[in-house]
């Protein structure tokens, strides 16, 4: 697949100090983002194909990978 | 009592000035004059102590922001807070120009007002002719790449309506489109039994939803209205808990419907938000669940509506520190059913925001 998943132009990725957590923010939504979700969509900018953001990871979570970035493509916050 | 959690959500009243007059506008009855608004300045410095206070979202509404002409310094400075803005807008006065002017300071998203499925029943509510300045408005916000949100408020003259609705929404390449039922607060309350639907009207429409929801990928959000369900809303997610609103004039309220209240309100002209958000009595009033009365005190859903509306409650009964009546469960239960059922037709039209 030749997709390079990158964050959608109204998506914002931010860390926020107070709760020493990074959030993914998009309309009406925020979502907290386990340390692991935060590192999978850092690596979202648009140069790296799907496996090659899983590469980065433990092979065994790699479907977790996959599947994270298919779920986030699918509510239009990944292109 | 334990730690108080930083807010969510910030509500920025920016001016009750709006070009729009509909009936069940949640602004107070008693508007902000147009010469006691914050300055560019006091709002700029607002967002910057919310942002450090943990606000991650802000709806930047009115009245009409566009009326506001630092709106896109405002836009600014929400982005420098690392705060997402929602312009939350009529489509009045929204020009290319002044798009460009707002996406370039950083807005990422705008939710349209539209009063109904086409122009003669959105200006029957709105008061004026707007509906071509609206579709005008989607069309530019589409073209700009950002997600366009619609939200109609629903009640008695277009519940009706909902396929239509939806199908506008869609035509206009709306992502979402919220649905609300009206909630009986500010002029809405002041219109109530001209807006109050049917009991078959609210049953007709919510199966029309439900129908439209299995065949559109647009978002359809269902805001219920409280009057008809039994079951009492979550005040604002508990009052204090996720979300503050900025008045024009700087007040700050745990709900924009707290106006009325009998609260001492803080205002950013006198302290620090984070002081008026951790410590000042209007949001310790009713935050958290010690101070609830009975029947929500022993009730398995106090930590879920949190004893429902407390702007609801003063409302209806005169007392915000009481169950919030529109809960089956609530002594004062049958105010609202009675309510429920009168109905009559005269709307009467917000006024203008004096200057």
């Amino acid at each position: 697949m030749s997709w390079r998943p990158a964050l959608s132009r109204y998506a914002r990725l931010r860390h926020c100090p107070v709760r020493d957590s990074t959030l993914l923010v998009v309309p009406e939504r925020i979502v907290v983002l386990s340390t692991e979700a935060a590192a999978i969509v850092a690596l979202c900018d648009g140069t790296r194909t799907v496996p090659e953001i899983a590469t980065r990871f433990p092979p065994e979570g790699a479907d977790d990978v996959v599947g994270f970035l298919a779920d986030l493509k699918e509510h239009g916050w990944l292109r | 009592m334990a730690a108080v959690n930083p807010p969510w959500a910030m509500l920025a009243e920016l001016t009750h000035g709006c070009p729009l007059r509909c009936p069940y506008c949640s602004n107070p009855l008693e508007l902000t004059f147009r010469e006691q608004e914050l300055t560019t300045d006091q709002w700029l410095d607002v967002l910057a102590q919310a942002g450090d206070l943990g606000v991650a979202h802000v709806h930047l509404s009115g009245g009409e922001p566009l009326l506001r002409r630092d709106l896109a310094e405002i836009v600014a400075g929400a982005a420098r807070a690392g705060i997402y803005a929602q312009l939350v807008t009529s489509g009045l006065g929204l020009t290319r120009e002044r798009l460009a002017g707002l996406t370039a300071a950083g807005l990422p998203s705008v939710q349209l007002s539209v009063q109904g499925a086409d122009a003669a029943s959105s200006e029957l509510i709105a008061g004026r002719r707007s509906f071509a300045a609206k579709e005008r408005a989607a069309a530019l916000v589409r073209e700009a790449g950002l997600p366009l949100g619609l939200n109609v408020v629903l009640h008695r003259l277009n519940l009706e309506d909902i396929d239509a609705i939806v199908d506008l929404g869609i035509a206009w390449g709306a992502v979402r489109i919220e649905l609300a039922n009206t909630q009986f607060y500010g002029w809405a309350l002041a219109n109530r039994a001209a807006l109050m639907p049917t009991r078959d009207q609210l049953d007709r429409a919510r199966e029309a939803v439900e129908r439209r929801r299995r065949r559109t990928d647009t978002e359809l959000v269902w805001v219920v209205p409280d009057y008809f369900d039994g079951v009492a809303k979550p005040c604002m997610g508990g009052w204090g808990a996720v979300s503050l609103t900025v008045a024009p004039d700087g007040r700050v309220l745990p709900c924009p419907a707290a106006y009325d209240l009998p609260l001492d309100l803080p205002n950013v002209r006198d302290h620090g938000l984070a002081w008026i958000w951790n410590d000042s009595a209007a949001f310790r009033a009713y935050r958290g669940t010690d101070w609830l009365p009975e029947p929500c005190a022993s009730c398995p859903r106090r930590e879920t509506d949190f004893g429902g509306c407390r702007c609801q409650a003063f409302a209806l009964t005169g007392d915000a520190g009481r169950t919030d009546p529109a809960c089956a469960l609530s002594p004062d239960h049958g105010l609202v059913t009675d309510l429920t059922a009168r109905r009559d037709g005269d709307l009467a039209y917000r006024a203008s925001a004096p200057r």
